[in-house]
């Protein structure tokens, strides 16, 4: 279930989790060190009063003064009056034959009693006793006793006198530790508590372009390249994720250069199928069409035509005219002689369009740029510039913008004709370049056929783009270099 | 008796020779007084409260010395280092041939008071100190009448030896702490001045409420004031008139009240008979 938690949250988890286990780590060790420093305390306080007591013991042990040592017993209780103070539970003086000699809770552990009688735990002291005594303060802790016990020896002169018990209830220690390691939960939610929003945004900072770069991967492939629209911000400096997004995007932008220039194959190896279909036509119409006007010919200049006769072949030959024009106009002849293009060539074409132009109102923003003579057919340019004019001046419609741009750059001669018509759709783009394809009722959809056939005739291109704004027709036409040399 | 009557006699006598003797001491000469614990002496603010109105009625500088034994006090008492003492009637009879009596306080109405045998208040078996055989006991000071002398009576009294009666014994040094000692438990019975346990039961009724009297003895000569060797007849007079007047004075009544006393009273040595028996008695056993 976590597995399939987005990184978005699962690595703010992940830095708060470890932000607790840190938290946890640093008090836990704290705790622990606390821990064995109380305990030192106490039994070096504890320690320390066992010494300070069995000194102040001794001179009345010596006297037999029972109220003198009851007296020096009760001192550190008498001053239990300071919060926290080391409290002895349980204050008891042996004598020499291990009786209690006085205690700080007569009424428990009377004079003169025995230490096996009292309770289990001093019966369990009492059998401690009898290891051998050294004159330091011996600490007695942990199981069966449920108390700290500091056992010290009261002596005068090398002769034992007597024997100190004092019993601390483990309580002062769990109750001084408890109070510590409370403050140190707190501290340690504390801490928590202000670093997990540092943590969140952290996380989401780290998450957030991973996120949306594996949201618009799992679009891949199933949209296509060109509607592939993804809000990727690009990321500063070259960590990983920047590496990773600036590979993705150049990634995207390579798929979709792909899918275009397969898309363009396409279409181009369909013009050119359909220009060999196209010729492949056109010759077989041309030579029964050659033939069938030598005969109206031959006709007309040697027989002697009745009138129903003749118009019957005036009939005919206007339509085979007009099918050889057809004909022709499909089969684009590329190789044709002429001059090289001038500068004049390129304004003799808009003196012939100006008219239809100014017909609709059209206004046409003109750049000739060329200078001097350019090694291409003359006639073949003009026909292209003309037919893009004539296109756009119908596509604009009344009142409409044009903008032509002629020029060469590094051997290539660049047109540019731009139109302010409406935005034309993929599909009539895709096709535009087709013969008989047609947006308006007028023309035989041929101008572009013919203007695309010259071009790759020339081996130069022609593309189109068509945004909200305008529609824009670029032709390059490489100019033959071996001839310029 | 007759030894008394002789010491008393004899002790009349030192008295009015001393007088002459030492009459030449500066009025204004310090006048050093004893304490011991025969009442509560752990009033400080009383004390000095008490020495401020005596030094004013006497016109001169007093020194109040406490001790934590009748036994230094006596000490100091004989080797004229005091002028005059609050002490207990037993050493007083003692040392009767070095002492002279002052002045006796009241308690109610007579210059009387009663040891009282006390156990803890949980103990209700306890009906006399023959109970208490093989017990632990609490006694006050080996120097005083009601909380050592009047129980070793009572344990000879009972045909016992009085080393071997109790399991063992011990001495506090006052009378309030033999009432604590008994309360806590730390001993089963006690012997205590019953003028102390009385006030005791006003002052700190918590600790007095957790003993019980077992018994009251019968009734002694109260802790009298004395005179050394070293006091002069005058001061010895002048301090004796200032105590016998202090329950016609409001501020001297106020400071009587504190002290639960009626007020001090001219006595003869013969009031002390009944403590002169027991010392007769423990003697002879």
């Amino acid at each position: 279930m976590l597995d399939n938690l987005s990184l978005r949250h699962k690595i703010p988890l992940r830095i708060a989790l470890l932000i607790l286990l840190v938290a946890v780590a640093v008090s836990g060790s704290i705790l622990l060190r606390a821990h064995e420093v109380f305990e030192e305390d106490l039994k070096l306080s504890s320690a320390n009063m066992g010494r300070i007591l069995s000194r102040s013991l001794t001179s009345a042990l010596l006297h037999d003064d029972v109220w003198r040592a009851y007296e020096v017993i009760n001192t550190p209780s008498s001053l239990s009056g300071t919060q926290g103070a080391l409290q002895a539970k349980i204050v008891l003086v042996l004598d020499r034959n291990r009786q209690i000699y006085v205690s700080t809770k007569p009424d428990q552990y009377p004079i003169l009693s025995e230490l096996d009688s009292a309770d289990d735990e001093l019966a369990a002291l009492s059998r401690k006793l009898d290891d051998a005594l050294s004159l330091e303060p011996q600490l007695i802790t942990g199981p069966p006793f449920r108390n700290l016990y500091v056992i010290t020896p009261i002596e005068s002169d090398g002769v034992l006198l007597g024997t100190l018990i004092m019993g601390y209830s483990e309580e002062i220690f769990t109750q001084r530790f408890t109070t510590f390691a409370g403050r140190a939960a707190l501290t340690t939610l504390l801490i928590f508590v202000l670093l997990v929003p540092v943590a969140a945004y952290w996380g989401r900072h780290f998450a957030e372009p991973l996120v949306d770069l594996a949201s618009c991967m799992s679009r891949v492939g199933s949209e296509t390249a060109e509607s592939l629209e993804c809000d990727l911000l690009e990321i500063r400096g070259n960590d990983e994720l920047a590496q990773l997004n600036r590979q993705f995007r150049l990634m995207l932008a390579e798929l979709r250069d792909k899918a275009d220039l397969e898309r363009q194959m396409v279409a181009a190896e369909r013009l050119a199928a359909i220009g060999r279909f196209t010729a492949g036509i056109a010759h077989e119409i041309n030579n029964p069409l050659g033939g069938m006007l030598n005969a109206t010919n031959t006709l007309r200049r040697h027989g002697k035509l009745d009138p129903l006769t003749a118009k019957t072949v005036n009939l005919l030959e206007r339509g085979l005219m007009q099918i050889r024009d057809t004909v022709s106009a499909l089969l684009v002849e590329a190789k044709t002689e002429s001059h090289p293009l001038t500068h004049q060539d390129v304004d003799d074409t808009r003196t012939l369009v100006t008219p239809v132009a100014a017909g609709l109102s059209v206004q046409i923003d003109w750049h000739n740029e060329l200078t001097g003579e350019i090694e291409l057919a003359s006639t073949l340019v003009r026909q292209v510039l003309l037919n893009l004019l004539l296109n756009a001046i119908q596509a604009t419609g009344e009142k409409g913008q044009i903008a032509c741009s002629v020029r060469c750059v590094n051997d290539t001669l660049c047109i540019e004709v731009r139109n302010s018509g409406e935005q034309m759709s993929d599909e009539t783009i895709a096709h535009l370049f087709e013969p008989f394809v047609t947006g308006h009722d007028s023309g035989r959809g041929l101008g572009l056929w013919v203007t695309y056939q010259i071009v790759t005739g020339l081996n130069g291109t022609i593309e189109v783009s068509s945004g909200r704004a305008d529609t824009l027709f670029s032709v390059h036409l490489p100019l033959p270099l071996q001839e310029a040399a | 008796m007759k030894r008394r009557t002789l010491l008393a006699a004899f002790l009349a006598a030192g008295a009015t020779g001393s007088l002459g003797l030492r009459s030449v001491q500066a009025k204004t000469g310090q006048m050093r007084i004893g304490i011991t614990p025969v009442f509560l002496d752990n009033q400080t603010g009383f004390i000095d409260r008490w020495r401020g109105y005596l030094e004013s009625r006497l016109d001169r500088p007093i020194v109040f010395k406490q001790r934590s034994t009748y036994r230094q006090i006596m000490d100091m008492l004989l080797g004229d280092e005091l002028d005059f003492a609050w002490i207990c009637g037993y050493p007083y009879l003692r040392y009767q041939h070095a002492l002279e009596l002052v002045a006796v306080p009241l308690y109610h109405g007579e210059p009387l008071y009663q040891s009282y045998l006390i156990v803890h208040a949980d103990d209700r078996r306890t009906g006399s100190i023959a109970d208490l055989k093989g017990r632990v006991f609490a006694y006050s000071d080996p120097d005083s009448n009601s909380g050592f002398l009047v129980p070793q009576y009572q344990i000879s009294a009972l045909g016992e030896d009085r080393e071997t009666f109790f399991r063992k014994s011990f001495f506090t040094w006052a009378h309030e702490k033999v009432v604590t000692a008994v309360a806590t438990g730390l001993a089963d019975g006690g012997a205590v001045d019953g003028y102390v346990w009385d006030t005791l039961a006003v002052r700190n009724p918590e600790l007095a409420g957790r003993t019980r009297i077992v018994s009251k003895s019968r009734k002694f000569g109260f802790p009298p004031i004395v005179a050394s060797r070293t006091a002069q007849r005058g001061d010895t007079l002048a301090l004796k008139q200032t105590l016998f007047g202090m329950a016609n004075d409001p501020e001297g009544v106020l400071l009587l009240r504190e002290l639960n006393l009626d007020g001090f009273s001219e006595q003869d040595i013969a009031l002390f008979n009944g403590i002169g028996d027991l010392i007769d008695a423990l003697s002879m056993g």
